[in-house]
């Protein structure tokens, strides 16, 4: 009697369990594969077209969704879980799936010229502390950067060491060394980049390339004739050869101490156009300033127009005409000449 | 000029935390999509365009104006486009009396095109005209692929991985198991994919598991597959790399017997074993005169330990 009856509580548990997990199971031919880490779930079972041209197709695809949701959050809903902040989170594996970079992996930095020598020597690193001792303004202070300690260009009272030029200048002179160790830092980093990136640089003159152009192979000439003992002046020129066109100072200063005449007319010229009423207008200067604008808007105007085709048409004319307009009339009052864009003008 | 190139630093920290956010990693950021119109545009593809945006937002681009490019034909502009935004994905939609109502997926590798599939849209109820209430915006979406075609036809394959790293989102470690709001459905049936979404309703059932009610939210696009630009290959391969820091460290020292167990390997030093602890038996205890062997002759440096 006892045995019949723990059987049949046994059976009467196992059919409420079946009734719970009704609710739950879905039944499918194949199992679903998933990928959990990227919630995916893909169904390879055979789809009826039969059955989905009987039902209505929204029905179908219903039905068909709501059965692989369901498989898809048991699934979910068996990993581990724990409550952060009172909400229950389940901890989601790495995803499975392979999906492509965005980018190339970052390949590592090749060393620098220290760090492949220290590494030869055995070199290491040894860590610094960011503050160092003042003795004079009783501080810590930076190792480097804004106001750091023993900043030597910062000193008031420099002796002049007995083997000096007394007519030397020792504050610009521990400037200018510092400039220049600062030059010289630039430089070797620079030259770290480019050989990181296997770019090649110009020891004296120009980067060797593949194909130059006309002037880069004028310019390279220039720079070969310059460079013997004598800096070019026995070199003969080559067939052809013009001179360099940008060689020279570019600018000239008048010396200091020069021609008291020459100065003084110089100046009174100068208040006298400054004092006149009439404006300075350098007639032939604007109108051929005014002309070689008028071409290059015309040429602009082309080409924008040979390479865009549909709808700019319009605009671009009526921008070009408008301008025009615009240009000419301002360069027919007085005042637009010398002003206009080009250069400064010269004395 | 979106380098990290040392030889212009970038001059403020917000400049420079601009530019690590789009230098190469190891851990990428999420994927975005630039989602832009073509030449002629129906009101279907806005829609769709726009429907698209919103399931994507914050992670996606939406680009107003029209651009007069063909991307099966060249893809340049699309790549100056992906380099400008830092977008690896795209969505390109156009209308036209040879393809009415084209949608262009696609994925970028180095800011050049990888993959590109193109989809006609043949039916389609966008998000406006299903008045429901929709799921937060940022929800990671459950994706469902169903229907033979997605695993036996190569170009099926490729589609559905395209979907998957076009809507599956951020990647996160862990998810709250009462968000688990929204489900993309794709089923592939007689060359069509049919893209559903739906909002899950967790309703109570017997066990801890809930059951799953569905209610129809979202866009539902019949897209039929049409022409496709798929990378060869070794670039495909190319794109997979992974650099070596992110492979799982493997932990030493532990094996596996043909019968399941798992076994390591303990190193111990030489035991004196003269000191060596054993059962003591009076008849075999040493003499003064006599020797006796050792009970156990053990090898000295290593001991198999079972767990």
């Amino acid at each position: 009697m006892a045995a019949s009856s723990v059987e049949e509580l046994l059976a009467k548990a196992e059919q409420e369990e079946a009734e719970k997990l009704k609710s739950i199971t879905v039944q499918k031919e194949l199992d679903l594969d998933f990928d959990l880490g990227n919630l995916l779930a893909c169904d390879k079972n055979r789809i009826e077209t039969r059955d989905f041209r009987e039902q209505k197709k929204e029905d179908f695809l219903r039905s068909l969704a709501r059965d692989n949701t369901q498989l898809l959050i048991n699934e979910i809903w068996k990993l581990p879980t724990e409550r952060v902040e009172e909400v229950i989170v389940a901890k989601l594996p790495e995803p499975t799936t392979r999906l492509p970079r965005e980018k190339p992996p970052l390949k590592p930095r090749p060393p620098t010229k220290w760090e492949q020598f220290a590494k030869l020597k055995g070199i290491q690193k040894k860590k610094k502390t960011n503050l160092v001792w003042d003795e004079t303004a009783k501080e810590w202070k930076r190792r480097w950067g804004y106001k750091r300690a023993n900043d030597d260009t910062k000193e008031w009272l420099i002796e002049v060491p007995e083997t000096a030029d007394p007519n030397e200048d020792q504050f610009a002179k521990r400037v200018k060394a510092k400039k220049e160790r600062v030059a010289k830092n630039e430089f070797n980093r620079l030259k770290n980049i480019a050989r990181a990136q296997k770019v090649k640089t110009p020891g004296v003159g120009l980067v060797p390339k593949a194909q130059q152009s006309r002037n880069e192979l004028a310019k390279a000439v220039s720079v070969a004739k310059v460079s013997t003992a004598s800096v070019g002046r026995f070199q003969d020129d080559l067939p052809k050869e013009k001179p360099p066109k940008n060689s020279g100072k570019r600018r000239k200063f008048d010396p200091l101490i020069g021609d008291f005449s020459s100065e003084k007319q110089k100046q009174l010229d100068l208040l006298k156009t400054m004092g006149s009423k009439k404006p300075r207008l350098d007639i032939t200067k604007a109108v051929n300033q005014q002309m070689r604008e008028e071409d290059k808007e015309e040429a602009a105007a082309k080409r924008r127009k040979g390479g865009g085709k549909r709808g700019r048409k319009g605009n671009m004319t009526g921008k070009g005409k408008a301008g025009k307009a615009g240009g000419g009339g301002k360069a027919g009052k007085a005042g637009g000449g010398g002003k206009r864009r080009g250069k400064p003008g010269k004395k | 000029m979106t380098q990290l190139d040392n030889i212009t630093k970038p001059k403020t920290r917000r400049s420079k935390r601009f530019l690590e956010s789009r230098a190469p990693k190891l851990t990428e950021n999420v994927k975005s999509v630039m989602i832009m119109k073509g030449g002629n545009t129906s009101q279907t593809i806005t829609q769709a365009l726009k429907d698209v945006y919103s399931l994507k937002k914050p992670n996606a681009v939406l680009y107003k104006k029209k651009n007069i490019t063909r991307p099966f034909e060249d893809s340049t502009s699309l790549e100056f486009f992906s380099k400008k935004s830092d977008c690896s994905l795209f969505l390109f939609g156009s209308h036209n009396k040879k393809r009415p109502n084209n949608l262009i997926f696609g994925r970028m590798f180095d800011f050049h095109v990888l993959d590109m599939i193109e989809l006609g849209v043949e039916k389609s109820v966008s998000l406006s005209e299903i008045k429901t209430s929709k799921c937060p915006e940022g929800t990671k979406p459950m994706l469902v692929f169903a229907g033979e075609a997605f695993e036996s036809d190569n170009e099926f394959k490729r589609v559905k991985n395209l979907f998957l790293d076009i809507f599956r989102g951020p990647t996160v470690s862990a998810v709250r198991l009462a968000g688990l709001e929204h489900v993309l459905h794709f089923t592939a049936m007689e060359g069509k994919i049919y893209l559903r979404s739906y909002r899950c309703l967790l309703k109570k059932s017997g066990c801890r598991t809930p059951r799953i009610e569905l209610e129809e939210i979202g866009p539902s696009l019949d897209l039929v597959l049409r022409r496709t630009h798929l990378a060869s290959d070794d670039l495909y391969k190319l794109a997979h790399k992974q650099p070596k820091a992110l492979k799982p460290k493997k932990k030493k020292n532990i094996s596996r017997d043909a019968l399941g167990s798992t076994l390591g390997r303990v190193h111990m030093q030489k035991q004196d074993l003269s000191k060596l602890q054993t059962r003591k038996m009076k008849g075999l205890r040493k003499r003064r005169a006599e020797m006796v062997p050792d009970k156990d002759m053990r090898t000295p440096k290593e001991a198999k330990v079972e767990s």
